[in-house]
């Protein structure tokens, strides 16, 4: 139960959120530079994935990183 | 056991769905460019060496909705130190093929995605779904998913000529996960995410045994099979943050946190430095390292057979360390496009990564006479990953 309490709290912030009225503090035309491809979080899918593969196999640790696949890595 | 997890997951699917209750719509969000991606990969290390091709084709059917198709296939030859010490498996083929679907509605963007992986003696079904949500004038995005995977787990005991498996079991695995990404200034983002996946079923690896202290065999030891858990919860949080620098260049700062119910502790660091030069090319260095606590239950050498109720050996669930250093470059060889191309490129990426193990031993000393069982030196490997791939937009 303890690990799924940051799963509810993001519901809670959620609903929280959504009733303020909070207003944008970087306009659209300020956003150039986070439009930049070299501002992407992750530019190439497939590579990005791939890296993921490789890790998962050797490390015990998974998840977080936005990447889905499966597979053994068993060898 | 089974019922506490089966419980922790119908809360979590609660948690979510109200979650996606709550979600608000409003202005339309955008599906990105049509793409086209040709992908070869290779992998040296640590006694293997993995081959892999892809083919990725990602296109918007109307202007709300894109399919995308990925097909990957890798070539294993060789096997890690820890299966060597119970098998000799040493040629093996992964076939992996993705189906997604995105559909955009206002502020949201809906993505389903099915993936197939085989291999002669592990077949994988995964079904993903995930929703993206802009708020805030589009500072924010809050991102939630949830994927269902399907394992048969098998065991090769025959040659990779002549596979005869024996099909063990299977595991199955829930994961939720949820994302926020945060525009903080005009050179800033910043994001958060968690992901919380749980497993149950049969999670060992079949071609990993244990070793044990045994006086009566003239090595020392004998090797015994693993016994897992059949059931694993895992916490990981990562937040990451990206900054545009005053000259254009972006600089990348990410730390994960990872737990399980397994006694496994893990931290990840992360920096990543990119680099564009004109509308040609675009440089990327990054450096990452990585360290983890062992597992309650692994030990390279157990004191006798039987010594507990679960036993690994699992060079992944052993204390370790790894440091990656990467490098990638990024060429427009159409900048400015061509016809029905937007743009056209090529990437190279190699990384090194070096693993070290805290309380693995390397098996090449078992045996020599002047180590004795659980003196041998510890285990530490390089690898080494090539990626090479041309990508067309349009």
């Amino acid at each position: 139960m303890r690990s799924l309490r940051p799963v509810l709290l993001i519901g809670a912030l959620v609903l929280v959120s959504a009733c303020s009225g909070i207003q944008p503090w970087v306009k659209p035309y300020e956003r150039d530079r986070l439009a930049d491809p070299i501002m992407a979080w992750d530019r190439d899918a497939i590579s990005a994935a791939y890296l993921d593969h490789i890790r998962e196999s050797r490390e015990g640790s998974r998840g977080a990183t936005g990447g889905a696949g499966g597979g053994c890595g068993c060898n | 056991m089974k019922s506490a997890h089966r419980n922790r997951a119908h809360l979590a699917a609660l948690a979510f769905v109200a979650a996606l209750l709550l979600m608000s719509a409003g202005s339309a969000g955008v599906l990105p460019d049509d793409r086209a991606d040709l992908f070869y990969s290779r992998y040296s290390g640590g006694g293997m060496d993995i081959t892999g091709t892809s083919v990725l084709a990602r296109k918007k059917i109307t202007e709300d909705l894109a399919v995308e198709f990925n097909y990957f296939v890798d070539q294993v030859s060789g096997a890690s130190i820890d299966v060597l010490s119970q098998a000799s498996v040493i040629k093996d083929e992964r076939k992996q093929a993705t189906g997604t679907v995105e559909y955009v509605h206002d502020k949201t963007t809906y993505t389903l995605s099915y993936i197939n992986s085989r291999e002669r003696d592990y077949i994988s079904n995964t079904t993903h779904f995930s929703l993206s949500q802009d708020m805030f004038g589009d500072l924010t995005t809050l991102t939630l998913g949830f994927s269902r995977t399907r394992d048969e787990v098998g065991e090769n005991n025959g040659t990779a000529e002549t596979p005869i498996v024996a099909w063990l079991g299977h595991a199955d695995t829930r994961s939720y996960d949820a994302g926020l990404a945060q525009i903080l200034t005009k050179n800033l983002i910043a994001g958060v995410n968690l992901e919380v996946i749980t497993d149950a079923g049969y999670l060992a690896n079949p071609y990993r045994s244990i070793r044990y202290l045994d006086p009566t065999n003239p090595k020392g030891y004998s090797l015994a099979s693993q016994v897992y858990p059949d059931t694993r919860t895992s916490t990981a949080v990562q937040t990451q943050a990206k900054y545009y620098l005053p000259y254009r260049a972006a600089l990348t700062g990410s730390y994960r946190f990872y737990r399980d119910t397994w006694g496994v502790i893990g931290n990840t660091y992360e920096v990543d430095y990119t680099h564009p030069i004109r509308n040609l090319w675009i440089l990327e260095g990054r450096l990452r390292y990585y360290k983890q606590g062992s597992a309650v239950f692994y030990s390279d050498l157990f004191p006798y057979a039987d010594s507990q109720n679960f036993m690994a050996r699992d060079q992944d669930l052993a204390a370790q360390d790894n440091t990656t250093i990467g490098a990638k470059a990024t060429y427009a060889f159409l900048p400015d496009g061509w016809k029905m191309f937007k743009r056209g490129t090529v990437t190279f990426d190699v990384s090194r990564i070096q693993f070290k193990y805290l309380d693995f031993r390397n098996i090449k000393y078992y045996g020599v006479p002047q180590y004795l069982p659980g003196d041998e030196p510890l285990y530490q490997f390089n690898a080494t990953v090539y990626q090479l791939f041309m990508s067309v937009f349009f």
